[in-house]
């Protein structure tokens, strides 16, 4: 399978409120202790849903593999 | 579709909850359930996962936002996600709160009871039509004074609610931000060892979908 060329990168900002783990259609995120929402990168499509929903505005789209590396917004 | 669990009703009680509260003031003090459930559920491990699966308020706000469609969708300004304004909001609604605790112990010691609910911290709303008289004054001074809290965080939820994104009440509410606190107290050293790709999710991944 083709993997999506961006994947969602959630900012240092979260609130952690859940919302995008509700509206992720591939269930690749989860909230991690409690702290802050985490994206797995296997799972993520890059449909942008999370994006468009988290209240705090802190997910953007980046290029796959580029987390931890320079961020490269899209 | 997610498959819908029981808890992905909890809104009904939070609509419930205000009903019974503006027909009887006294039912005010079931809220103290919203208060304490979150924290307990914090402290003892549970993590996020009254926001995320639980919160009544939370469901209310996306079902208005999305679903009837109350929502501008637009992204709220970046202050409203800073630490600096969310542990701020936080800290004035604790004084506010202890200010009513602190109302309600003057009436148990002998003032008058006030019969009004106080909406956004300054407006007094005439409550005389409550029936009290069945309690001790401080009992009913105290639904009066966490009803308009509730009340007051309700007005703030649909404001942000309409401006923003449906949600937008949950990046600043004092019960996600001193929940999201407790984690960072018990967990944060693990978090940052953990890094950012495992799926460790401290309970709460199952997701509740709306
Ligand atoms: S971009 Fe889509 S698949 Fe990826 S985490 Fe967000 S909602 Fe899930
Ligand atoms: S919706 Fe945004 S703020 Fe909420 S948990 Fe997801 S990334 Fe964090
Ligand atoms: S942040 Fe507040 S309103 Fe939002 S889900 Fe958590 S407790 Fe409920």
């Amino acid at each position: 399978m083709n993997k999506s060329p961006n994947i969602a990168h959630i900012g240092s900002e979260c609130v952690a409120c859940g919302c995008c783990v509700l509206v992720c259609p591939k269930d690749a995120i989860h909230i991690a202790f409690g702290i802050t929402a985490q994206v797995d990168e296997e799972k993520c499509v890059g449909c942008k849903k999370c994006s468009k929903e988290c209240p705090a505005d802190v997910i953007t789209m980046m290029k796959r593999g580029m987390h931890s590396e320079k961020k490269e917004m899209v | 579709m997610k498959k819908k669990k029981w808890y992905n009703y909890l809104w009904i009680a939070e609509l419930l909850y205000l009903i019974l509260g503006l027909t009887n003031i006294l039912f005010a003090w079931l809220g103290m359930l919203f208060f304490t459930i979150p924290l307990l559920i914090a402290i003892f491990g549970g993590g996020k996962a009254y926001c995320n699966r639980y919160c009544g308020k939370g469901q209310l706000i996306g079902i208005l936002g999305t679903k009837l469609k109350l929502s501008r969708n637009a992204p709220p300004p970046k202050f409203l996600r800073s630490n600096w304004f969310r542990y701020g909001f936080l800290t004035f609604f604790m004084i506010m709160f202890f200010l009513m605790l602190y109302s309600t112990y003057n009436v148990f010691a002998g003032a008058p009871l006030q019969e009004a609910v106080t909406l956004l911290w300054v407006f007094k709303l005439p409550w005389q039509w409550a029936e009290v008289s069945m309690v001790a004054p401080w009992f009913a001074q105290f639904a009066f004074g966490f009803f308009g809290i509730m009340l007051t965080s309700t007005i703030l939820e649909l404001i942000t609610m309409v401006l923003f994104r449906p949600k937008s009440w949950c990046v600043y509410c004092p019960m996600g931000t001193m929940t999201q606190g407790i984690c960072k107290l018990r967990h944060g050293k693990e978090l940052k060892a953990y890094g950012r790709t495992s799926q460790n999710d401290c309970g709460t991944s199952e997701t509740s979908g709306q």
